[in-house]
């Protein structure tokens, strides 16, 4: 309820309205929409928020903008600027949010972090390093999720986590490891008013996930002025923010549209500034519109395959999913279901890389003989049944894909039998259990490492790992460059040796690095693409 | 007796059909169903209704629909051609062509038969295990009726669509479960109209003259009384098949329909719909047109049926 | 006669007890058959076996059945529907928040189906057999052949996107506006109490399409059973003597006949009511519309069981109370229905 009072004020556009109490009110209407079209930014999304508060238990992907807009982390990426004219996150540079310098210790041992002085939350108080402690230390006590993503940076335990003094704050680390700083600039390490939270604290709760579940207390660009689950949130902006120059458009009304029609016809009509994830249909369409935009940004170290699952007897063989990676209509499947956005993972000169990039197109094309030849050199050769499983909710381009992959594949006596299977399914079934014979993956990894992507989606047991595929080489590989510095010498060609490996085994088949496309009209400026593909209002402005 | 009639609400047309019908019967139809003259009737009828004609010759080209549909369309309905996605209707195509190549009118045609298949057949499901179910409640009373009564007042007070969606949704989306979930939703009104035609003639004359003659209860349940609340369940059957289908394409706009590429009207609109914006419209309006015209057969033919059997309605 | 009518109320309601029984029953068991694991969900990305069966347990779904259900009745007879995990909000208060919603698109397309449905049964009953009666039964069963999503869909392309007349189909009010303070939970009439006409316009055209596409797929059973009604009243003795008597036509049928055919055509706007409440599901889904249907669709997708649970109780418990004020109504106006009823 305090959200909606505040927002209720906020939104009104005489001061003296402040004083009077929001039910009372006689006049409800917000500015004229003209006059608040330049202040104010309307955006659609396709899914719900469900929580303020990114540490929560069965926080979704939407939520994490929250987590983005509104708190502050110690360190950020930089921003730099793509061909294109448009904006993304720079993995390569790490530049100071909360701490204006950070020194790693002559051992490797620990960082030591200095905060910036200015550094206020919305509530005025300080940002100290006791608030810094709380928070880390909430984001790897609470389980799930955080203590997940924490744990990739090598933060695990509240013990790592010291206050030096009320603006120096001491990581110790457990191992020295390239991904620990990277990680500090996620979603998750958000930096919390702990004296706010506390007070709203309880035994039973101490970490006041209650409280932080509705109403954030953070330090960020914007604050939240409304919450209807389910329907909009509305982002107010932070004034005194002092982690950047200041967003260019007051508020940022973010509002839950599920149908994709809708949102196109809204955007088209211009009722609204930003349609986020765009399928990849619109983007093409939409970009030749009068007044309109679309960026299309490769998502980094993200790949949709074909996953061949190695518990299913037929794709033991490392034959059959070689031929299966011939026999898939790449280019038909990259113009009906990407539309043409995104970067061709398939038809690579040579069975060895020549270099580390990641990801890269591997060397296979469509070519039915060789599949053929291929599968009739295996105990297969008479064919084989298998069933085909792809995501109910990411059927706009896992249908098509399917459909034409079911196609080809019948040409070489493979019948695949598509199954859709709920969104809500999905998980258990492909993640968790690991038992779709044959589907359609998306995995993208957050921190942008070849050696990282391997980790999650080639190690026997790992979560994306959706074709159980195990190599004893590929794991002692990554255990090898996971935590190494990119120029140490060895790393190049261990890594190359990795994705040599993945061209000759291929456990999950790429077929394109999608893209994250969003349509905006001409005179919002500032989108910016993140590796957590959600909406970053901060350097929004209207021209 | 109202009791019955509020509680036998569903899809908006039937509710009409059960609560006009019911009102009819007085003691004096509580005869066995007369055939004499019934040709006749039918032909009156057809000849002064003549959307009722309309809809039997609609009907008519459904079923030629259903039954040669694979042989007789221009175009094999699963191959895709990506030299001709998303093409408007033309001479070559005449509903266009989706996003794969594939040709909607192949489609739209061969999906009559899988649609008429789950609608009809889950339609005689509900049929026999309601008519069983009501026949046996009307005729024996008892703690049949009341726990057979309560069973069907249970499903009635579940939001009928969410519960089929719920089905569907746990035991997994193939044809079969969508039949299932179909044909539990539409149980409750054959079981009413049964119950209710066989209470009120349980004791009529012609009953109790063949329980007498040496017939057996199940006997005279099955072959003297059931037979007499066969019209006005014909009428439920017919206004239940559009509804079936509406229901199915329902289930298919929120995810829960047949599995690609099997074509189906319900998800190639709901498929369809996501292209309307972007002008593709005959990716959904072909086959929201085919649902539409059906579910209009079968509510059309509904009524005529209704007043065949029961003439009183009209005058 | 007042103690025997309470009498049926109490009775009534008595007998609606097993079958809110059977709903809670049979709602436990579908939502634990859905697919879909609340733990692996509750986890989130990148969670592994440990964590999930961690929170499995905290859950309390790593119980046997009987136990969960146990407990489920122990948190309901406290109120307690649990937690959502879509929206993170307590069940009851989404469902009490987002009811309102429905409920005020229900009723504005129920008010405009029965505008247009009883003139169109009463005009047909006065023709029966002719071109007029014809064309009713045609153009109202065309409505309830076209399915409602198609029928959003259609409208919204037509009159949003094409022509531009029809507001933004993106739930009860525009952007610019907010929303009134809550007395019914009507967006409609709440500004109207404050006098916020302009709120209270916004909110009227922002339900008129969703209205609509449910009005047209409601007007068989209304306009038929006016028309079957008027049939019946228009035959009886009394209107024949009413117009022996010498009374205009027009006051025979608007007073007489109407009046008595009302009794059928109230019973039937009480179980178009419950259905058309059901049959919201998808055209809150079209609209964006933010009522209690479109929640239980997505709950169903993420398979969401304290909202799922929430949902289709209450929905019960709504089914039973319209049931039970369309029999009361009916005793009060009808003085022949008697406790037998």
């Amino acid at each position: 309820m305090t959200e909606s009072k505040t927002s209720r004020r906020g939104l009104l556009k005489g001061a003296g309205a402040l004083a009077l109490s929001a039910p009372m009110l006689p006049m409800l209407k917000v500015l004229p929409a003209s006059a608040a079209k330049a202040d104010t930014a309307v955006v659609v999304i396709g899914q719900t928020i469900n929580s303020l508060d990114i540490h929560r238990k069965g926080t979704n992907r939407p939520s994490y903008q929250i987590a983005v807009n509104c708190y502050d982390r110690l360190v950020s990426f930089g921003t730099k600027t793509l061909p294109d004219g448009s904006l993304s996150y720079d993995y390569s540079t790490l530049k100071p949010d909360l701490a204006e310098s950070w020194i790693t210790s002559e051992d490797g041992k620990s960082i030591v972090f200095n905060l910036r002085s200015d550094a206020v939350f919305w509530d005025g108080s300080p940002v100290t390093a006791e608030d810094v402690k709380w928070s880390l230390d909430r984001a790897v006590s609470l389980g799930g999720f955080p203590a997940v993503q924490m744990k990739a940076g090598s933060l695990i335990k509240p013990e790592q986590f010291v206050v030096v003094d009320e603006k120096t704050f001491k990581i110790n680390l457990i191992r020295k490891s390239k991904l620990t700083l990277p990680d500090l600039a996620v979603p998750v390490p958000m930096i919390i008013n702990s004296k706010l939270a506390k007070k709203n604290a309880t035994a039973k709760d101490p970490w006041a996930t209650e409280y932080l579940h509705r109403t954030p207390a953070g330090s960020g660009a914007y604050k939240v002025a409304r919450w209807d689950p389910g329907q909009q949130l509305i982002y107010e902006r932070n004034e005194k923010w002092t982690s950047g120059p200041l967003p260019g458009v007051k508020r940022v009304v973010v509002r839950e549209v599920p149908s994709i029609s809708t949102r196109r016809a809204l955007l088209e009509r211009k009722d609204v500034d930003l349609s986020f994830g765009i399928p990849d249909k619109d983007a093409t369409e939409l970009a030749s519109k009068d007044g309109l935009k679309v960026t299309a940004t490769p998502i980094e170290n993200c790949i949709y395959c074909l996953g061949v699952n190695l518990k299913f007897d037929a794709f033991k063989d490392k034959k059959v999913r070689q031929a299966i990676a011939c026999a898939v209509p790449y280019e038909e499947i990259f113009k009906a279901a990407a539309y043409g956005n995104g970067v061709k993972m398939w038809g690579g000169a040579s069975a060895k890389p020549t270099d580390i990039s990641w990801p890269q197109p591997f060397p296979y094309s469509t070519d039915l003989d060789k599949a053929k030849a291929l599968l009739s050199e295996t105990a297969f050769k008479d064919g084989f049944e298998v069933p085909f499983a792809i995501n109910q909710s990411l059927s706009s381009w896992m249908e098509p894909t399917a459909l034409l992959i079911q196609e080809s594949l019948g040409k070489i006596g493979i019948k695949a039998k598509i199954e859709k299977i709920p969104g809500a399914n999905w998980r258990t079934a492909a993640l968790v259990e690991k038992r779709l014979p044959l589907h359609l993956e998306n995995f993208g990894g957050w921190l942008n490492y070849p050696d990282y992507y391997f980790f999650w989606a080639y190690i026997k047991g790992h979560l994306f790992n959706s074709s159980n595929y195990d190599n004893p080489e590929v794991k002692a590989l990554v255990d090898e460059t996971l935590h190494m510095e990119i120029d140490n010498p060895e790393y190049a060609p261990k890594v190359k040796r990795l994705i040599e490996i993945a061209f000759e085994d291929v456990p999950r088949i790429p077929l394109w690095q999608p893209t994250l496309s969003s349509g905006m009209t001409s005179d919002l400026e500032g989108y910016e693409f993140w590796f957590h593909r959600q909406l970053d209002a901060r350097k929004f402005k209207k021209t | 007796m109202m009791q019955d009639h509020a509680a036998s609400a569903t899809a908006p047309d039937t509710v009409h059909e059960t609560v006009a019908h019911v009102s009819a019967v007085d003691p004096e139809t509580t005869r066995p169903a007369s055939t004499g003259n019934a040709f006749a009737h039918i032909v009156y009828v057809l000849k002064s209704n003549p959307v009722t004609l309309i809809s039997f010759g609609l009907f008519g080209i459904m079923i030629i629909a259903a039954l040669l549909g694979p042989y007789i369309v221009p175009y094999d309905p699963l191959a895709s051609n990506s030299a001709v996605r998303l093409q408007p209707p033309s001479t070559d195509h005449w509903f266009g062509t989706d996003q794969l190549g594939r040709d909607v009118f192949s489609r739209v045609v061969v999906a009559t038969r899988l649609d008429l298949f789950i609608a009809i057949t889950a339609v005689a499901l509900s049929f026999v295990i309601g008519s069983m179910l009501g026949s046996l409640a009307g005729y024996y009373g008892g703690w049949f009726d009341t726990i057979s009564g309560r069973m069907i007042d249970t499903i009635m007070a579940f939001p009928l669509f969410v519960l089929a969606m719920g089905i569907v949704a746990a035991l997994g989306n193939t044809v079969e479960n969508i039949i299932y979930a179909t044909a539990i939703i539409n149980i409750p009104f054959y079981a009413r109209v049964a119950r209710g035609e066989v209470n009120i003639r349980r004791h009529a004359g012609f009953a109790q003259a063949a329980r007498l003659s040496g017939n057996n209860d199940l006997r005279v349940l099955a072959f003297h009384i059931f037979p007499n609340a066969l019209p006005p369940m014909m009428v439920q059957i017919s206004l239940n098949l559009g509804w079936a289908i509406l229901n199915a394409a329902g289930l298919s706009f929120i995810g829960l329909g047949v599995r690609p590429p099997t074509p189906e009207w319900g998800i190639m609109v709901a498929e369809g719909a996501q292209f309307i914006v972007s002008g593709e419209w005959w990716l959904a309006v072909f086959p929201g047109v085919s649902l539409m015209l059906a579910v209009l057969t079968f509510n059309l033919m509904g009524d005529g049926l209704r007043d065949m059997v029961d003439p009183a309605q009209r005058t | 006669m007042l103690g025997s009518r309470t009498k049926t109320v109490l009775q009534r309601l008595w007998q609606a007890l097993p079958v809110l029984f059977g709903v809670i029953v049979v709602t436990f068991l579908l939502t634990r058959a859905l697919p879909g694991d609340p733990a692996v969900y509750f986890a989130g990305p990148a969670a592994d076996a440990n964590s999930i069966a961690e929170i499995r347990k905290s859950l309390g779904l790593d119980l046997p059945l009987p136990q969960q259900f146990l407990i489920y009745l122990g948190d309901l007879s406290r109120g307690d529907l649990g937690q959502s995990l879509s929206t993170g909000q307590p069940v009851l208060t989404d469902l009490t928040t987002r009811l309102p919603a429905s409920l005020e698109l229900t009723f504005a397309a129920l008010f405009l189906s029965t505008m247009i449905a009883i003139p169109m049964g009463i005009l047909a009953a006065l023709n029966p057999g002719r071109l007029v009666d014809h064309a009713c039964r045609l153009l109202v069963t065309m409505g309830v052949s076209l399915p409602t999503f198609f029928t959003g869909l259609v409208l919204v392309f037509f009159f949003y996107y094409l022509l531009g007349w029809a507001p933004s189909p993106i739930g009860r009010l525009d952007f610019a506006y907010l929303p009134p303070p809550h007395v019914t939970g009507f967006f409609t009439i709440d500004a109207m109490l404050v006098g916020d006409l302009e709120t209270a316009w916004a909110a009227a055209a922002q339900v008129f399409m969703p209205a609509v596409t449910l009005a047209l797929f409601t007007l068989a059973p209304i306009a038929r059973m006016t028309r079957a009604a008027m049939i019946q009243a228009l035959s009886s003795e009394y209107i024949r003597t009413a117009r022996a008597a010498g009374l205009s036509s027009r006051k025979v049928i608007l007073t007489y006949a109407l009046g008595n055919a009302m009794l059928p055509v109230i019973t039937t706007l009480g179980m178009v009511f419950s259905f058309t409440l059901g049959a919201n599901v998808l055209v809150e889904k079209v609209f964006a519309w933010p009522g209690i249907g479109s929640y239980a669709v997505e709950a169903l997708v993420v398979s969401d069981y304290a909202a799922v649970q929430g949902f289709v109780l209450s929905m019960a418990i709504l089914f039973v109370l319209v049931n039970l004020l369309v029999d009361v109504i009916y005793t009060l106006i009808d003085p022949r229905v008697g406790s037998e009823a």
